[in-house]
């Protein structure tokens, strides 16, 4: 098969936008990943999104989007699959490639959280639950990890502080990433001391609910334009699976099965090994996430997952570097263009623009973004063609 | 108002139905008419005996619109003596707080109101520690 590009990337720093529309958000992104690219004209936009219809009263964002960007009259639709939509819509751009019938597609991921706050907020991040048998509980997202949570520190013996290495990484990696929302080490003690918002997660477990847009043009490696000035680099392989949507129907909730799934598909897709992986962008939306799928994807035995927060194995400098520009929890996490972001950064590490954050000789960069706690996972490999 | 979607559910809210599955046993719920241990057709009706113990449980302060204001609650996960986990409130706690492995019981109680002024109230199932029989 041909090889597809990521050809052009573009971001919005996230955070809480009051001043800019979930439309001018997207815009941004979509210029910014257009002229990235070297000025490929798009002939599909494929939107990932999971809350405007919810908490912007706009769904249609396809259509909105694209007229929006001077592109009306393009292929263009939504793609919605809880937190992994942008993952999900990045998926839906590397099939449009491959099947022939596109030649250049934009995936453009937005979320506009700060229109709503409060219990709105929550009431509509609980739709992505399961509605008849979690949400009518009062479930929460945050509440099902920190079922997760306790759960896997009964199991696994965890210290009240095992999980903290997680969010640590992650902020002292956000300093170095002008795009992130926290851009701030925090010190252990910050961690112990901090509220507890669904025990036992405190705030330091929590990413951030944020703003933001980021864009990427997808192409066949052949059409790239005449003196392409970026390193290239590949979609090595693409892959979806799911779970259940509710925790309590799983017969191993400790056990993130479609991030398994999804994994193995694309190691077997791009044919290497896990231990070729240079950095991996996990799904920390909340910290039991990182061990969760550090164990799924192979990088970590069950239940030894959360050993890999304070050993270093995760820093910049170790085994295998994870939130390299932040993570979720310090770059933010902006629904559905979660998965964008994800992208976006591990273009830049192997394309060797990461800055102060670059994994040295970085080649291949494993993605994944998750919906719900794993209902959906969608993983991608990008890998660096210089 | 949201009359017919909880109307629909009142066996599995009040009752516990869900399902057995005749070719494996597996005890099901919520009834989903496919077994999810053996994939077969699963659709006759089985009653859950309502006990079960703490599989995992956590408090919740920031709570969605329509419960914000009994926030805040405890939601668990719920393993029934049958099998299957169950999310559901935990109530009538009392001094003790809820501990993994605390036996529990079913009760039905009000779960939220349904954020339309004419303040539709949803019953369903939450769970409470066992009560001890007098001595």
């Amino acid at each position: 098969m041909t090889d597809i590009v990521i050809a052009g990337i573009g971001q919005t720093p996230v955070g809480e936008h009051w001043e800019t529309s979930l439309r001018s958000l997207a815009l941004q992104a979509i210029q910014a990943a257009i002229q990235d690219s070297g000025g490929l004209k798009p002939q599909a936009l494929f939107v990932g999104n999971m809350l405007a219809a919810n908490l912007s009263r706009q769904a249609h964002l396809g259509a909105l989007l694209a007229d929006y960007a001077g592109l009306t009259g393009i292929e263009a639709e939504t793609v919605e699959a809880g937190g992994a939509s942008g993952g999900a819509a990045l998926r839906q751009g590397y099939l449009a490639i491959a099947s022939g019938l596109v030649d250049v597609a934009l995936v453009a991921g937005v979320e506009k959280f700060t229109d709503v706050i409060g219990p709105d907020q929550e009431a509509a991040l609980a739709t992505l639950t399961d509605a008849d048998y979690e949400a009518v509980h009062g479930l929460t997202l945050t509440a099902q990890a920190a079922l997760l949570t306790r759960r896997y520190m009964y199991e696994n013996h965890v210290p009240a502080e095992g999980l903290a290495g997680f969010p640590l990484t992650a902020h002292a990696n956000g300093a170095g990433n002008k795009n992130a929302m926290y851009r701030k080490t925090i010190a252990l003690d910050a961690y112990q001391k901090a509220e507890p918002v669904s025990e036992p997660l405190n705030i330091f477990d929590v990413a951030p609910n944020a703003d933001g847009a980021a864009a990427l043009v997808l192409t066949r490696r052949e059409l790239l334009p005449k003196g392409f000035p970026h390193p290239v680099v590949r979609l090595a392989a693409s892959t979806i699976a799911s779970d259940t949507l509710s925790l309590a129907e799983r017969s191993d909730i400790l056990w993130f099965n479609a991030a398994q799934e999804s994994v193995e598909q694309v190691f077997q897709k791009a044919g290497i090994s896990r231990e070729q992986v240079d950095l991996f962008e996990y799904y920390d939306a909340f910290s039991i996430f990182a061990p969760l799928s550090l164990e799924a994807a192979g990088f970590a035995k069950l239940g030894k997952g959360w050993k890999m927060a304070g050993d270093g194995s995760i820093a910049l400098t170790g085994q295998l570097p994870c939130a390299t520009l932040g993570g979720l929890k310090a770059r933010g996490n902006p629904g559905g263009a979660t998965g964008v972001y994800q992208a976006v950064e591990a273009a830049m590490q192997v394309r060797g623009q990461a800055g102060a954050n670059q994994i040295a000789g970085a080649r291949y960069a494993l993605i994944q973004c998750l919906g719900g706690s794993a209902s959906i996972a969608v993983t991608h490999l990008l890998e660096s063609m210089a | 108002m949201e009359i017919p979607r909880h109307w629909r559910l009142k066996q599995q809210r009040y009752g516990l139905i869900g399902e057995v599955c005749p070719h494996c046993d597996t005890k099901i719920f919520p009834p989903r008419d496919i077994c999810p241990s053996c994939g077969q057709e699963a659709k006759t009706s089985f009653a859950f005996s309502g006990r079960g113990e703490v599989f995992s449980f956590t408090t919740i302060y920031e709570a969605p619109t329509g419960f914000d204001e009994t926030a805040p609650y405890t939601v668990a996960l719920v393993k029934l003596e049958e099998g299957p986990l169950v999310t559901a409130q935990l109530t009538d706690l009392g001094e003790t707080g809820p501990e993994i492995g605390m036996p529990v019981e079913m009760v039905t109680r009000r779960l939220r109101s349904d954020g339309d002024e004419r303040g539709m109230l949803i019953y369903g199932y939450k769970f409470r520690p066992v009560m001890k029989a007098a001595e």
